[in-house]
């Protein structure tokens, strides 16, 4: 028998009222500006794009802001907006050679074109708290030298040895896969895992990129470089016959260096990793790129003993607004799924109670 | 890659005209505004296609130079817009800001004016004097985070 229930809409009413004034807070304080989202803090606003799978800042500022800086629900919020949109078209490749860089650090070389750019990093700060940011004391003009030379990319050079292997190749006759518009499949091919890895879980990838750190599919990774900058994003335009630029978009990329293989056809190189990520976040792209190169197993006859090499394993759970809505579902009513559990194990429970009485045998047969 | 080849082998008007495009895809309103404004003689405008806002699949290189993949989508506002001249014009540019895409498109249909071309060519010059001046900013900042090595030489004594 189905039964119908209803009720709880002037509850979730409410509960939706009290959630916008406990968003707004204290009202005796100014209400954060997108502008001040965009702007101060940044980094989360990059986050949700990244993994929303869409560009742009102001929204997902917006985003950050409606779900009170929960970023996963922020990433649902922007995921779900992409979807009432139409889909204009691709854009050609962006070009990560010609990037306009605010940071480039190699691992790998320490005097190279271009040198090491540290630009606006975390890295080498004390991780102390600072008193002076609750002052809102005054913050000094960035220093200003003049730029040097290109900044070269690091693959290229040993490139141009022979000693790495090259930018990845799809085999001859691949059609570019887009998860936007086809269900997954297994075995997935490289330029779909990167789309997927691009817009996965950070925390997820970071777990897993450590976890081959730590011997659960080790790849012996140099950081050949991390570069973030500006690229420019170019679109085909049919009616003009030519591309045309939309603007700049900035992104993380992450070229890892890994160790070598060779076979009786190849003379031994160094393999690679690739990470390419919305936004300023190398610590997402690093670990891309470490996963990225533990998932190609098939190329390089590599026995699957780790999590972080299967993809199935990797991809499957990797898109937290999936992982969000199923582990979440849970909170959801499942009265009578529960009341169907309720009644079985109460006449297990008669079963188990009546084969007691009647004897050990029974018993027995009852914990069989 | 075939996308600069085809860039180069482009005749000389539709390489400006791109450029121009180029430039109209960073204009900031107020920039775009001025200049609408500055024109005395405007010409008629009729919609075509939008303004509208949608979705551009962002594309990478597997390794950076490799094989595409689809990085992720980027909102993106377009108009098409017609003189009473005739001339066709298309404005498209990231963001959902559709009022710069009108206008875009607008000064895209003035360029191809002998008449307006001028006033459009100061806004191009406009918005690349400003840009230049920001990459540059943004260069000498991140020069001067970049690392000067120096090696520890050991006493000769």
């Amino acid at each position: 028998m189905y039964v119908a229930v209803k009720g709880g809409e002037a509850a979730i009413a409410n509960a939706h009222r009290l959630l916008a004034d406990r968003r707004r807070g204290d009202r005796s304080l100014p209400s954060i500006t997108i502008e001040q989202v965009v702007e101060q803090l940044g980094l989360a606003v990059d986050r949700v794009m990244a993994e929303a799978s869409l560009y742009d800042p102001a929204l997902a500022a917006l985003a950050v802001r409606q779900a009170r800086g929960d970023m996963i629900e922020a990433i649902f919020i922007l995921r779900a907006y992409r979807t009432t949109l139409p889909r204009f078209g691709y854009s050609e490749p962006v070009d990560t050679a010609t990037m306009k860089v605010e940071r480039r650090v190699s691992a790998t070389y320490k005097d190279l074109p271009g040198g090491q750019l540290l630009g606006p990093t975390f890295d080498y700060t004390h991780r102390l708290l600072d008193p002076s940011l609750i002052a809102d004391e005054a913050v000094a003009e960035p220093a200003a030298k003049e730029p040097g030379e290109h900044v070269m990319r690091v693959s290229d050079i040993l490139d141009g040895e022979g000693l790495i292997e090259g930018d990845g190749r799809m085999p001859e006759g691949h059609v570019m896969g887009d998860l936007t518009r086809e269900p997954m499949e297994f075995p997935m091919a490289r330029d779909l895992r990167l789309q997927a890895l691009a817009r996965g879980d950070e925390g997820f990838l970071l777990a897993l990129a450590y976890s081959t750190q730590r011997g659960y599919g080790r790849t012996h990774p140099f950081v050949g470089e991390v570069r973030i900058g500006e690229v420019e994003v170019e679109l085909d335009l049919p009616e003009l016959g030519f591309a045309v630029s939309l603007g700049l978009i900035r992104v993380t990329e992450c070229q890892m260096v890994n160790q070598f293989k060779g076979s009786a056809k190849q003379p031994p190189q160094f393999t690679r990793g690739y990470g390419l990520v919305f936004g300023q976040s190398e610590r997402k792209a690093m670990s891309m790129s470490l996963v990225d190169r533990a998932l190609r197993t098939d190329e390089f006859s590599e026995d699957i003993v780790a999590p972080a090499q299967d993809q199935e394993f990797v991809i499957s759970h990797a898109d937290n607004v999936q992982a969000t809505g199923f582990v979440e579902h849970l909170k959801l009513p499942h009265y009578v799924d529960f009341q169907a559990e309720l009644d079985l194990v109460r006449r297990m429970r008669r079963e188990y109670e009546a084969a007691r009485a009647g004897g050990e045998d029974g018993m027995k047969e009852a914990a069989e | 890659m075939d996308a600069t080849q085809k860039h180069e082998a482009l005749p000389d008007p539709a390489a400006e005209r791109r450029e121009g495009m180029r430039l109209l895809a960073r204009a900031t309103l107020a920039e775009l505004a001025g200049a609408w404004e500055a024109i005395t003689d405007s010409p008629d405008v009729a919609p075509v296609r939008g303004p509208e806002t949608g979705l551009v699949m962002v594309r990478g290189r597997i390794g950076g130079g490799g094989d595409a993949f689809n990085l992720g989508e980027a909102t993106v506002s377009r108009a098409t817009v017609r003189l009473a001249s005739g001339e066709i014009g298309h404005g498209q540019m990231l963001g959902t800001d559709k009022e710069r895409a009108r206008f875009a498109a607008i000064f895209d249909a003035l360029f191809q004016t002998e008449r307006h071309r001028p006033a459009v060519e100061a806004l191009h010059r406009l918005i690349a004097a400003r840009i230049e001046a920001e990459d540059r900013r943004k260069a000498e900042e991140t020069a001067a985070t970049r690392v000067d090595f120096f090696t520890m030489v050991r006493g000769d004594d």
